[in-house]
């Protein structure tokens, strides 16, 4: 079972992949792409996670009992900004896309281009 | 490529895919056998050193204070590009104004107490970030989710100070460009980018951690600001203008 975390993290990132490319509404396909997103999430917090750790919070903790690597979690925190700063961008594009061809579908958009 | 082709292939990828992440994953140490070396060093070395309880946020606004600047910066582009996609004067004018307000009670009286429920954990969590868990980012988009619920139960006139632009703008400013500030205010002292110049107070109290209250301060108020923003753009294109004498009054 110590590989389950890891197994999750890789389970998510196919389903959100799947998702995006059988989606046929872009803010389907962006929620998609969060999912897919997530999958990092649970990957970096479960490489950090250390056997019987605690959160690294020392506020009436002794310093020294083991806790979880900050960095994963620090990192994490990035990873979840970048993805807001992403996902708002596509809704942005999806809105405008919607505007100049009646469309959210990214099969039809390819059709008016083409 | 044709969407039959695009599912044809999707199949075999995935497979690929699948298969090289279970052999990247066998290469990894088990769930739990951490083996460091930065996360035990940085749990030994950042209460003490910084008297940041909240070694995340030790880490966060210390250690590694330029990703987190340009962290920050991600988040400004992005409301930069929203509103360059979004802004345009000529269609907002068109659209339909509506009034809305929740015919339900029940739903209006619990949505209030939401908002406020959720300003204070926000707050909370941005005041406290660097003693227990929370932070800037995390309180910032508790507070901008809080403020948006408004917009839901309220009518859009509630809402408006909260997506008038000449408001918000100056905020995203001194959120954004405080912590520059911060880091230069230690260059122009003859250390370097971002040192923790401050006194570091007493581990645990409000007043700890040197100069990572006000970095964790200033991303706060750029987060709460940049989530406003990002959902003021949409409000304003798609939904409900802010008229002319409206932002006016």
């Amino acid at each position: 079972m110590s590989y389950l975390p890891y197994a999750v993290a890789a389970w998510i990132c196919l389903v959100g992949i799947a998702g995006i490319a059988t989606s046929r509404n872009l803010i389907h396909l962006a929620i998609c792409l969060t999912v897919t997103q997530s999958s990092s999430y649970v990957l970096l917090l479960s490489v950090g996670y250390v056997k019987h750790g605690k959160a690294p919070i020392f506020l009436g903790t002794k310093l020294g009992t083991p806790a979880v690597d900050p960095v994963v979690q620090a990192l994490t925190l990035t990873d979840i900004v970048v993805s807001v700063a992403v996902i708002a961008l596509i809704l942005a594009l999806a809105l405008d896309a919607h505007r100049l061809s009646g469309t959210i579908d990214p099969d039809d958009l390819a059709d008016i281009s083409g | 490529m044709s969407r039959r082709v695009r599912l044809l292939l999707l199949g075999p990828a995935l497979l690929g895919l699948g298969a090289l992440l279970a052999w990247a994953i066998a290469g990894l140490p088990a769930f739990g056998d951490y083996r460091g070396p930065y996360g035990f060093v940085l749990n030994r070395i950042v209460a003490p050193l910084r008297h940041t309880t909240n070694v995340v946020m030790g880490t966060t606004f210390d250690v590694r204070g330029i990703d987190t600047m340009g962290e920050e910066f991600i988040l400004y582009a992005a409301v930069v590009g929203v509103t360059l996609l979004l802004r345009d004067e000529t269609r907002s004018r068109q659209a339909e104004r509506r009034t809305r307000r929740f015919g339900n009670d029940t739903v209006r009286l619990v949505g209030v107490g939401m908002v406020g429920g959720g300003l204070l954990i926000g707050l909370w969590l941005m005041a406290f970030g660097y003693i227990t868990p929370g932070g800037g980012f995390q309180g910032g988009v508790i507070a901008a989710g809080a403020i948006v619920l408004l917009y839901l139960v309220g009518s859009h006139r509630d809402y408006r100070p909260f997506r008038d632009e000449r408001f918000l703008d100056p905020l995203e400013g001194i959120g954004a460009g405080g912590y520059v500030v911060v880091g230069l205010a230690a260059l122009a002292s003859g250390a370097a980018f971002l040192t923790n110049l401050f006194g570091l107070g007493t581990p645990g109290m409000l007043r700890s951690g040197g100069s990572i209250p006000v970095l964790n301060w200033a991303s706060a108020i750029a987060v709460t600001v940049a989530m406003l923003l990002l959902f003021a753009e949409f409000l304003e294109t798609y939904v409900v203008p802010l008229e002319p004498e409206d932002a006016a009054s």
